[in-house]
């Protein structure tokens, strides 16, 4: 498409307007989504989702061994025990809570009647919670396993 | 003169291509309803096990055999295991969906995801109803308290 328009009708077909070169877009992909908080939110989402359901297929498998002997299911779960161990147990709590909160976040996005309208304050509002509920839990988890 | 436009109400029902059941429309319902479900009954269990007396240090057998002697324990990890695995599996589906072009490649996953979740369904199944919290000649040791009347 040329950068003119050429005027129809009772404009003579000599008139020409001058339109000017859109200016480049500063947002990549000339999307109003990407690297915005939905993005982020879904990324999050994804991530954390992954990581707990691989997380699940092993703790189905751990507890089952309650079903083999004491002995079995104790050695194992010690291994939960370990200082590396208890870190991750934080990541996943972490991971657990983001999706936990986020996906009541997309639910009223999908039925509240002004949910899509709010989604932005609303992921701030999820990060809040998430992070009063880890300031409640990590104390007392590094706690339970250091040893205090 | 005007001349006579019709426009549907919105939302007006319109002919559907497809008969039968929406399978993708009751994925979509089931990750929603399971997911309300899982952050309170996730939240509880989170709560129980790693929050309140010495937290993750506090797991071992008799601990587990003490929750799992109560029906209410039972059908509590249950529900847990039915809603979180199928909520996990049809995430995991809709992931394979979006980033697995091959119909081939797809197709393996989709079998692995559900290979994987009814081995795991059926085992969760029977370690939780048919767990015997004083398994005979136990480590007295290693047993709850209360297996003391039975060993």
């Amino acid at each position: 498409m040329p950068a003119k328009a050429s005027g129809a009708g009772a404009m003579s077909s000599s008139a020409t307007i001058e339109v000017p070169v859109p200016r480049r877009s500063v947002i990549p992909g000339g999307t109003l989504y990407r690297g915005n908080e939905g993005m982020w939110s879904w990324v999050l989402h994804r991530i954390t989702g992954v990581a707990i359901y691989f997380f699940l297929l092993v703790h189905i498998l751990d507890t089952a061994l309650v079903r083999v002997s004491p002995e079995a299911y104790n050695i194992v779960i010690g291994a939960y025990k370990t200082p590396i161990m208890g870190l991750g147990e934080l990541a996943l709590v972490g991971a657990i809570g983001f999706h936990a909160l986020n996906g009541l976040r997309i639910i009223l996005v999908d039925f509240w009647g002004v949910g899509t309208r709010h989604q932005k304050a609303m992921f701030y509002v999820v990060l809040g919670v998430w992070l009063v509920l880890m300031i409640g839990f990590t104390p007392r988890h590094l706690i339970n396993v250091f040893g205090g | 003169m005007t001349t006579d436009l019709t426009l549907d109400a919105p939302r007006a029902p319109h002919a559907r291509t497809k008969r039968g059941i929406n399978w993708e429309k009751w994925g979509w319902i089931y990750m929603r309803v399971s997911g309300v479900l899982l952050v309170v009954l996730i939240f509880g269990h989170l709560f129980v096990n790693l929050f309140l007396g010495d937290g993750v240090s506090q797991i071992d057998f008799a601990f587990v055999a003490g929750k799992l002697s109560d029906p209410f324990w039972q059908w509590y990890d249950f529900a847990l295991l039915v809603l979180a695995l199928v909520h996990g599996t049809n995430g995991m589906r809709t992931i394979v969906n979006d980033y697995v072009a091959k119909a081939s490649v797809r197709r393996i996953l989709h079998t692995a995801l559900v290979a994987s979740t009814a081995v795991l369904l059926v085992l969760g199944t029977l370690v939780l109803f048919t767990f015997d919290p004083c398994p005979a000649g136990a480590d007295p040791e290693l047993v709850a308290s209360f297996c003391e009347d039975i060993l």
